[in-house]
């Protein structure tokens, strides 16, 4: 467990400084650059699971020293040179080639309402069947890898990998991040909420009838 | 090497190593090919600055105080009551509503990255998105808590939801003492953000 963004339970940081209601952005630049990344989302090119997996590629020197509109500038820059919508002598110069092919797919204004409203929904139907109910106990993998993709998106926390919890939700089936992410396929299963005690994951657990609870696919978990 | 950038394989580090005009060249770049219209930009910008905040998730909790079977309806599928008010879309496709009670108190975080519900409560503030609070918040959530100048009761267990799916929570606060008789309108003052992740509670009337 060495991914630099996943965070859960890891000890150094400071303090969370509260922010008032009205604060939307901390820089000029902070709202172009959200824009800039939902509207080239529109362009097909990816889906949610690729861009994730884009952000936390970068190197955890650029993951630990950018700002958070930083990273998704620079994983969009990445995403749009991989996919081959911009050339990097393009990023380079700061200038076009020539308009792309992609032109006809760009997020017009009068459109951006109804994408917002629309979403992209992650549930799908799948034949994969739930093994668990509301109550089981189950185990999580211990290892917190995509077992897939050497070095591959996964969407296990370190901090959960190996321990014991009680299902307490199924969402259905939903995309399975793992495949996704590598454009091999959706592969819908079933999703659960699993609650985990505070006790069983922290050596000094605050309170021991705290729990921590997430969201895990089927794959992640096995009978005990 | 172009710039002083850690990282030289990643085409970014051919961007400007100044985040504004980083994204302005990005920017630049996208118009001249055709891939983005600065309009649509605009358009976005004014849909999270005005549009949608959390006045919305307001509006669901003032009126899940104030209607019995519209908060039954809510806690077992939120869905398409929200749906129902105008409330879903992007990062809100898939909603659970988690209610706190004299027993337990709900917090959201996301340890990944920054997931968060958009349509009820805008994007999320800078604190959400920071390193301590995705560290934090579900190993010493009580610690965290306190920063934001709340302590609970002993009796109350701390349940933290970590969404690491599509999967995005909001918490029903309880109700403040003191609010008999009050409408949906002066309910909703009451509803902070904070409160609706959990890391607050509901104003005082």
């Amino acid at each position: 467990m060495t991914r630099v963004y996943d965070m859960g339970g890891r000890f150094g940081d400071g303090a969370v400084v509260p922010e008032a209601e009205h604060v939307k952005f901390h820089a000029d630049w902070h709202p172009r650059a959200l824009a800039i990344t939902l509207a080239c989302g529109s362009l097909g090119l990816w889906n949610i699971d690729i861009s994730r997996h884009a952000r936390e590629g970068l190197s955890p020197n650029d993951y630990g020293r950018f700002s958070y509109y930083e990273k998704w500038i620079a994983a969009l820059a990445d995403l749009l040179v991989e996919t081959g919508a911009l050339s990097r002598d393009e990023l380079e110069r700061g200038a076009a080639d020539g308009t792309s092919d992609l032109a006809e797919k760009r997020l017009a204004a009068a459109a951006v309402a109804g994408v917002l409203a629309k979403g992209g929904p992650a549930t799908r139907p799948s034949n994969v069947a739930p093994l668990f109910a509301v109550g089981d106990t189950v185990n999580i993998r211990s290892m917190p890898e995509n077992v897939m993709v050497p070095g591959g998106h996964t969407r296990l926390p370190g901090y959960a990998a190996g321990a014991t919890a009680t299902v307490i939700r199924l969402h259905g089936a939903h995309v399975l991040p793992d495949s996704n992410a590598h454009r091999m396929g959706e592969a819908p299963e079933p999703l659960y909420a699993v609650a985990l005690k505070a006790r069983d994951i922290w050596a000094h657990p605050e309170h021991p009838e705290d729990e921590v609870i997430l969201d895990l696919w089927q794959s992640y978990l096995a009978a005990p | 090497m172009p710039h002083d950038h850690a990282d030289h394989d990643h085409p970014h580090s051919l961007l400007p190593p100044d985040p504004a005009l980083r994204v302005k060249a990005l920017e630049t770049i996208l118009v001249q090919k055709g891939l983005i219209d600065p309009a649509a930009l605009d358009e976005i910008i004014d849909t999270y600055e005005n549009r949608i905040g959390p006045k919305n998730g307001a509006h669901v909790v003032a009126r899940a105080w104030s209607d019995p079977a519209f908060k039954a309806a809510l806690l077992a599928d939120a869905d398409p009551v929200l749906a129902g008010m105008g409330y879903y879309g992007r990062q809100g496709e898939h909603m659970v509503v988690v209610e706190n009670t004299a027993d337990v108190h709900n917090m959201v975080v996301c340890t990944l990255c920054s997931c968060y519900p958009w349509p009820l409560l805008g994007i999320p503030p800078g604190w959400y998105k920071s390193d301590a609070y995705r560290a934090r918040a579900v190993r010493e959530p009580r610690k965290v808590l306190a920063e934001f100048g709340v302590t609970l009761p002993e009796g109350q267990a701390v349940r933290v939801w970590d969404s690491t799916a599509e999967v995005r929570y909001l918490v029903l606060p309880q109700r403040p003492e003191g609010t008999d008789g009050m409408d949906e309108a002066a309910l909703m003052a009451l509803v902070t953000r904070d409160s609706m992740i959990g890391c607050g509670l509901a104003s005082a009337p």
